[in-house]
């Protein structure tokens, strides 16, 4: 029976603040944007792909809760997602042209890859790897 | 989160990214807090307040943690040490030695469990295991970073 990862959620301190580096910068296609109680869920990716879904730390938590998760962003605790791409070099220069915090140029990694990261706006860690 | 702790967050995670880019080149603490505009001392305490350990602890740690991988992968002591930043052999084999528990070359000899692993894994384990003895590491306040 195969299965795959359908979604996963990026915890980000602000999905508005978040939105044009995961649209823009890496180019995903928003897919679903959903209000509700004060909170906002923005899903990209392609349909049929995994897809992500953006919120804020307290979406679904205590208030309290909320705060050390924000905390703990901040600090760059969380990640890495890794994302693929066929043109790596091609999307190094599209994401940071459009600002996107670079942590690491495109390189050959010692365990294989040749990928790129970067944080995004709340301090997630992203890498980028070439197909 | 204040504005004035987000900020002071963001110095620290640039600052450690900047060790984790950049640690096989010539860096020490002076140089790092001043990426970030911080004098050495209070970027060191509040560095050590956010991560649970000094800039200088963690940039020894990314270090010794590649040389282990290059090791691992049959490089040499002196390769692994100049790959990694550290000019000094004696100094880089000290501590690797207070880190890992065994010289370099000792370790190179050793059969290891981690490179039947993906090495990202590795490097994880290996980190656990660097952090459980840098209690071991007396701090350098003077001096190069390695």
């Amino acid at each position: 029976m195969p299965i795959s990862l359908h979604y996963s959620p990026i915890t980000v301190a602000d999905p508005e603040a978040a939105l044009p580096f995961y649209r823009d910068a890496l180019g995903l296609p928003v897919a679903q944007d959903v209000a509700a109680g004060g909170q906002r869920w923005i899903t990209l990716g392609d349909t049929g792909g995994t897809q992500i879904v953006l919120s804020g730390p307290s979406a679904g938590r205590s208030a309290e809760d909320g705060e050390v998760l924000e905390e703990l962003i901040a600090k760059g605790a969380f990640g890495p997602w890794v994302f693929s791409t066929d043109d790596l070099d091609a999307l190094f220069e599209r994401a940071s042209s459009n600002g996107a915090e670079v942590v690491q140029e495109p390189a050959e990694q010692p365990w294989g890859p040749r990928d790129a990261a970067f944080r995004d706006p709340s301090g997630n860690l992203v890498r980028v790897q070439q197909r | 989160m204040t504005p004035e702790r987000r900020q002071e967050l963001v110095l620290l995670r640039r600052a450690r990214d900047l060790i984790d880019r950049r640690y096989a080149e010539p860096l020490d603490v002076p140089a790092i807090a001043a990426s970030v505009h911080l004098s050495a001392a209070h970027f060191s305490r509040r560095f050590r307040a956010a991560y649970g350990e000094t800039p200088y602890q963690y940039l020894l740690s990314r270090r010794i943690e590649r040389a282990c991988a290059m090791l691992r992968g049959g490089a040499s002591v002196t390769q692994a040490c100049m790959a990694v930043g550290c000019t000094s052999l004696g100094s880089f084999s000290s501590r690797f030695t207070e880190l890992v528990g065994m010289t370099p070359s000792a370790y190179r000899a050793e059969q290891h469990p981690e490179s039947r692993m993906p090495d990202c894994t590795a490097r994880l384990l290996q980190r656990r295991t660097i952090a459980g003895r840098t209690s071991r590491i007396r701090e350098a306040r003077r001096g190069p970073a390695a």
